[in-house]
């Protein structure tokens, strides 16, 4: 059985100017000590996903379809069901260490309180398991930085805390939503090493959602490329990586400038990302496709499975052995 | 110069020459009092080098290293403490206020925030015009749309979306007004502080493209500042990498991508994560342990030295210096023939 199944979730925001459909559609699974990479532009709608399955959406969003966790749909849960998977179950981290910790609490009272309030541990054996799991994330002085608040700590630190409170209850699931964006390359490579690590060692399914194609392809088992609230492009890291079949994947990917090559001018996408407001019918991404046709604009493309495990929505895919 | 004689790209015209630059900020802790000293936070402490016709000189480093410090101070939008940036031949620094804004004419910015560096309240076309008219107020009403309209077509705007506000536009194109208002005054040298961070993959490559582009047909020189080096490898022809407020290597861009030689460029280089899975999982990454030192202590000698793990008792003696390795091939450090 998979550990999560994500079924027609959809996510709706009520606003000012009109319902907004942030995730359309979106269906994948996840099996134990699995990494799915969820990649895509900014409003593409890859952190309302992470969101809605934590049951974090804001007050204006209206969630539709079903996640089933171990079995269970967790999107229907109430407040008090939902804080039991949350860090038990479910943990996540966040892009900005810094506006996910309290400010105004040391760091050692904010990794205890989690193991005091979800598994029941006294004051003293809170405090000997934080200070063993920031050992975990490599912590220099971990004892020492327990008695300290996160002002004190860098950037790079201060995610390790992140991690460490993620892990405490050795959830099933971690969601990190763009955890390195923030921080420097170093400091992003010593976070990536650790979240490898982790992975082997306490075996937890990951969900990275990130911009960053370099992350995924180091970190992720399986990928999603996301356009607009939609799949455009589901696979295993090295099929979409070196047999992209979707236009916009391919041109994400030559979008990318790399250190492995010398080109002079960068592939480009045309245009700008569509207005989630005033979506066009048909393709979300066909006023920026190279193979546009009639169809595409009246009618959406199906996410379809045209090759074992590999699903794609798209009327006019590239084909690899195949001659165009 | 120390500087030149190593440097073939010397029989270019030479536009800026920066001699030992030093910003250095003077603060106070918070809870300070009122007659205590306050300590000094070196932003960037000791840079040299020279920006040459037509050519684009990256600038790379992490948060903290000072590179948007020194991109400021280059124009003089903040106080330098010590050092001299020679435009053209004549010192900036010993210009006052008045003949410094006429300078401006020839050099000028773009930011990294794209919305925030646009007044919320100008139309596109005032934006754009302003400079044009702080310069040249004899010019005509009619002279001066056309020359706002000829740019925008020129950067990728329509010139029917003159009368807009800067909130109507997505961030790739509120950059595109940034850089029509850098060039309306047809500038010799731009310097632009990370002017595609704030914005995706797919709109960053129009914007890149876009400023080589110009770059080409205007013969402008750019200084292009960004922590991605990736951005950087594929815009500049010399990169100079910081670490601290301090010069670490400065190289052509073939040179120092190809045989990076400061241990700190290393791990730089090293730690950029790659879009393909087999090369990005075999590749070895060099970890760098701890954190950035404060720039208000750093450590004596080589700033480096408390995270290189090369480091020897000699490198905290004193500060080494940009030194020639090769041609266009510069690094400071003092164990380089012992590492290589």
């Amino acid at each position: 059985m998979n550990l999560l199944d994500v079924n027609n979730l959809r996510v709706n925001f009520g606003t000012p100017d009109g319902y907004v459909t942030a995730v359309n559609n979106l269906n994948f699974s996840l099996a134990q000590g699995e990494t799915l990479g969820i990649v895509g532009e900014s409003g593409s709608g890859k952190s309302q996903t992470a969101f809605a399955l934590m049951g974090l959406l804001a007050k204006n969003g209206l969630v539709e379809g079903e996640a089933l966790f171990e079995g269970k749909n967790i999107l229907g849960y109430n407040e008090k069901a939902m804080n039991r998977v949350r860090a038990e179950k479910i943990a996540m981290i966040f892009q900005d260490p810094m506006t996910s910790l309290n400010p105004y609490m040391k760091v050692g009272k904010q990794l205890m309180e989690v193991l005091m309030l979800h598994k029941g541990y006294s004051k003293a054996d809170a405090f000997e398991a934080s200070v063993k799991m920031l050992d975990a994330v490599k912590m220099p002085e971990a004892r020492k930085r327990m008695n300290m608040y996160p002002h004190e700590f860098s950037g790079g630190m201060r995610q390790r805390v992140m991690i460490a409170m993620a892990l405490l209850c050795q959830p099933k699931l971690l969601i990190a939503d763009e955890p390195t964006t923030a921080l420097d390359v170093t400091v992003q490579a010593q976070i990536l090493t650790l979240l490898n690590e982790l992975k082997d060692e306490f075996n937890t399914a990951i969900i990275m959602i990130t911009h960053d194609l370099g992350v995924v392809a180091g970190l992720c088992d399986k990928v999603l490329v996301m356009y607009a609230g939609r799949t455009m492009e589901y696979g295993e890291t090295s099929d979409v990586f070196y047999r992209p079949t979707h236009p916009y994947t391919k041109g994400l990917l030559e979008a990318i400038p790399r250190l492995d090559a010398n080109d002079d001018v960068l592939a480009t996408i045309p245009g700008n990302p569509p207005n989630l407001l005033s979506l066009p019918a048909g393709c979300p991404f066909q006023a920026r496709c190279v193979h546009v046709e009639d169809r595409c604009r009246k009618e959406a493309p199906n996410l379809e499975e045209y090759q074992q495990g590999k699903l794609r929505a798209c009327h006019k895919p590239i084909d690899f052995g195949v001659a165009s | 110069m120390s500087l030149d004689q190593n440097n073939q790209t010397s029989d270019k015209k030479l536009l800026m020459d920066v001699k030992d630059l030093k910003v250095h900020f003077n603060i106070k802790k918070d809870n300070a009092l009122p007659w205590s000293k306050g300590q000094t936070l070196k932003a960037v402490d000791g840079v040299s080098l020279s920006i040459y016709e037509g050519e684009t000189l990256g600038i790379v480093g992490e948060s903290g290293c000072g590179k948007s410090t020194l991109a400021r101070a280059l124009l003089r939008l903040l106080p330098i403490t010590e050092g001299h940036v020679v435009w053209l031949g004549q010192d900036l620094t010993q210009l006052d206020k008045k003949q410094m804004r006429d300078k401006r004419q020839e050099l000028q910015m773009i930011f990294q925030d794209p919305l925030a560096s646009l007044n919320p309240r100008m139309t596109v076309g005032e934006i754009i015009a302003e400079p044009l008219k702080t310069f040249h107020p004899s010019l005509s009403k009619e002279e001066v749309r056309d020359k706002v309209k000829s740019i925008m077509t020129r950067v990728g705007l329509l010139p029917n979306v003159i009368n807009r506000y800067p909130h109507e536009f997505s961030g790739g194109q509120c950059q595109r007004i940034g850089i029509a208002r850098a060039l309306i005054l047809k500038p010799k040298l731009i310097v632009c502080d990370e002017p595609v961070s704030a914005l995706d993959v797919s709109i960053q490559a129009q914007v890149v493209n876009l400023l080589k582009e110009l770059q080409a047909e205007m013969g402008l020189s750019l200084v292009f500042i960004a922590h991605d080096l990736s951005v950087v490898k594929h815009i500049s022809d010399r990169v100079l990498v910081m670490y601290l407020g301090n010069a670490v290597e400065l190289a052509d861009k073939e040179s120092l991508y190809a045989k990076p030689t400061h241990p700190y460029t290393r791990a730089l280089l090293s730690a950029v994560p790659i879009p393909d899975p087999d090369l990005e999982r075999k590749k070895k990454v060099q970890l760098l342990v701890g954190d950035l030192p404060s720039p208000i202590n750093p450590p004596s000698g080589c700033v480096f030295r408390t995270r290189c793990p090369h480091a020897n008792e000699n490198c905290a003696q004193s500060k080494p210096v940009l030194s020639p390795i090769e041609t266009n091939h510069m690094a400071a450090c003092i164990r380089l023939e012992d590492i290589a």
